[in-house]
């Protein structure tokens, strides 16, 4: 529940090779120390790597019958993770001059030195009985050490997780931070003509595997958000009858609770760093307030007052401050306040309108959208509204959401319609580097809306 | 259901009431007769949407007169109840339009109370930018699509 205490410590400590333990449900991690294995310590960091991917060789993970296969869609699975950081450079396959069997047995550092790797991950796979075992190394080419190396037994249905959680330590271990590999997104699924869509809420992977529906689309559904646990989502819910709903929605067993007692409509909602309240705005009349929701008590508190339409709120990842969305000074713009509703102030000044502000997980950078005659951007400005930075332009496109390490935006872009009947319109779910650069499609099977991106899930 | 299959019809005797006088149109109106109080009826004698200006919620001059006459109507149908459906252009975000669409929808319900209508037979719901009726990407589209349409229960 605490999202701070009981797993991240362990993890990190596991997956760095402190000691044997449960990474996720069903994942037992066990270091494999080396006889040259590299003190801690990053081999690069990130600001050099965006300018200078670091080339990094991939070759299949060994392995006997279906373990080679498997073998072989872990390390693609990895190698496109890291490629699309836009962060490391895997090297061609067709280059490589050891096997990858010899090379988990004993890396020849030379063969991988003359094809330009200078990080190499070798590893091999067992099948026992309905799980697996899968070693992993990572290599630094140049002064032939070991990073890293891990065992992880896990039934065989997990091994895209496994595929992500060796990606997490490679991108840990070579850029001196955490990753964002093993997380999932919930989203919008829409479908049918536009004037009568079916929105339902989804969840994939991060690199839109594992695609599921989450509801069944009798009522629409917006704005989902994680729980910081990543076990529970906050979203938007029309109900049956009468006025649409925040609603919480238990991942594991589907059930679904309405949150608060409003009068009217209620929308927006967040999680506050903690898990213990929500974030959320409810209308009154023609107004819109935020509200902070507890979720032991159901007791709520209003935090903003006044005319005008206050929404989008979030909070900073200490807990002590939130952005959100208004329009009292005339049009849209965004403002932080101190949790308690205190001390409000406007951060957003520049051309346009700006909208559903989010806060970094690093807590150094806000990410909002930004309206302007010419079309719709997604940007970030330091928190006191200094240094805004424009990552992308277009038509539409709005809703931001960090990856857990801060470094990748989700985001959705909608395309023009080109006729009256709404043909050429399509929503699609794109994620960028918050340098601005790398921004690539999120595969979906159907139109995708308001992404949010999990914590590390494990 | 029911409403959504309202919603279609009254957007296509919307298109009718347009180009004819209102007599015409509750004699052509869809199926023949109208039943006198019916959501057919209010769309084809009355009117069931006033317009608003790009992120305004305000009742323009020119509308008010719409709600004016749906005021008059629910006088004239008593047990009728309406609720009354905000809606936003797609320049704007889904969450703001959200809450623009409530405060249109509110809007055009402060006008019908004004007008002698007991607020407690009127709803009001929002869809944002979510169901729009006109599906193009112009400006004659969104000037369709920024309205509060008032929905027969």
């Amino acid at each position: 529940m605490n999202p701070a205490s009981p797993f991240a410590p362990t993890r990190r400590l596991v997956l760095l090779g402190a000691g044997a333990g449960l990474v996720a449900p069903g994942i037992l991690a066990t270091p494999l120390p080396a006889a040259a294995q590299a003190p801690q310590g990053a081999v690069i960091d990130v600001t050099r790597a965006r300018t200078d991917p670091i080339p990094v060789a991939i070759p299949d993970l060994a392995g006997a019958g279906d373990a080679a296969r498997v073998g072989r869609d872990i390390a693609r699975v990895i190698q496109t993770n890291l490629r699309n950081s836009g962060l490391f450079r895997p090297v061609d396959r067709q280059a490589f001059i050891q096997t990858p069997e010899a090379a988990a047995q004993t890396p020849r550092f030379q063969d991988w030195r003359v094809i330009g790797a200078q990080a190499l991950v070798t590893g091999r796979v067992e099948q026992r009985g309905d799980g697996l075992r899968v070693e992993f190394r990572l290599w630094d080419v140049l002064p032939e050490t070991q990073l890293q190396g891990t065992a992880f037994t896990a039934p065989s249905a997990n091994w895209r997780r496994i595929a992500h959680l060796i990606s997490d330590v490679i991108y840990e271990r070579l850029l001196g931070e955490k990753g964002y590999f093993d997380t999932r997104v919930v989203y919008v699924s829409e479908t049918g003509p536009r004037d009568r869509r079916t929105r339902r809420l989804a969840i994939m992977d991060q690199d839109g595997e594992n695609n599921r529906f989450l509801t069944d689309g009798r009522f629409a559904a917006l704005s989902p958000r994680f729980h910081p646990s990543a076990d529970r989502i906050a979203f938007m819910s029309y109900q049956d009858r009468g006025q649409p709903r925040v609603v919480l929605f238990d991942i594991g067993s589907g059930s679904q609770q309405v949150l608060g007692n409003f009068p009217g409509m209620t929308l927006s909602p967040r999680f506050s760093p903690d898990g213990r309240s929500v974030l959320l705005s409810a209308t009154r009349g023609g107004d819109a307030n935020i509200y902070i929701v507890d979720l032991g008590s159901r007791r709520e508190r209003q935090l903003t007052s006044g005319g005008g339409l206050d929404v989008s709120p979030c909070f900073s990842p200490d807990g002590t401050q939130i952005v959100f969305n208004s329009d009292r000074g005339g049009d849209q713009q965004l403002y932080v306040m101190d949790a308690g509703g205190g001390n409000v102030r406007r951060i957003s000044f520049g051309n346009g309108r700006y909208a559903t502000p989010v806060w970094s997980p690093r807590g150094d950078l806000i990410a909002f959208t930004r309206i302007g005659r010419g079309g719709f951007a997604i940007g970030v400005m330091r928190p006191d509204g200094s240094g805004e930075r424009i990552l992308s332009e277009g038509w539409a496109m709005e809703g931001p959401t960090f990856a857990p390490n801060g470094r990748v935006l989700m985001f959705y872009r909608e395309s023009r319609a080109t006729d009256s009947r709404g043909g050429g319109y399509s929503a699609r779910i794109v994620s960028i580097d918050i340098a601005g650069f790398n921004e690539r499609p999120i595969p979906t099977p159907t139109d995708a809306t308001d992404p949010a991106w999990s914590p590390l899930l494990s | 259901m029911k409403t959504r299959l309202l919603g279609a019809v009254a957007a296509l005797a919307l298109v009718a009431a347009c180009s004819s006088t209102d007599q015409n149109a509750a004699a052509t109106g869809a199926g023949g007769t109208i039943r006198p109080g019916s959501q057919e009826d209010l769309v084809a004698n009355v009117g069931d949407r006033v317009f608003f200006d790009f992120d305004r919620s305000s009742i323009r001059a020119d509308q008010r007169p719409v709600l004016q006459r749906q005021a008059e109507w629910m006088g004239r149908y008593a047990d009728v109840r309406v609720q009354v459906e905000g809606h936003a252009d797609e320049r704007g975000t889904r969450e703001y339009n959200l809450a623009l669409g409530q405060r249109r929808a509110n809007s055009a319900r402060d006008v019908l109370v004004a007008s002698g209508v007991n607020g407690a037979r009127i709803s009001t719901i929002s869809y944002g930018k979510d169901r729009p009726a006109a599906l193009g990407s112009d400006e004659a589209a969104w000037a369709q699509n920024r309205r509060a349409v008032t929905v027969v229960q």
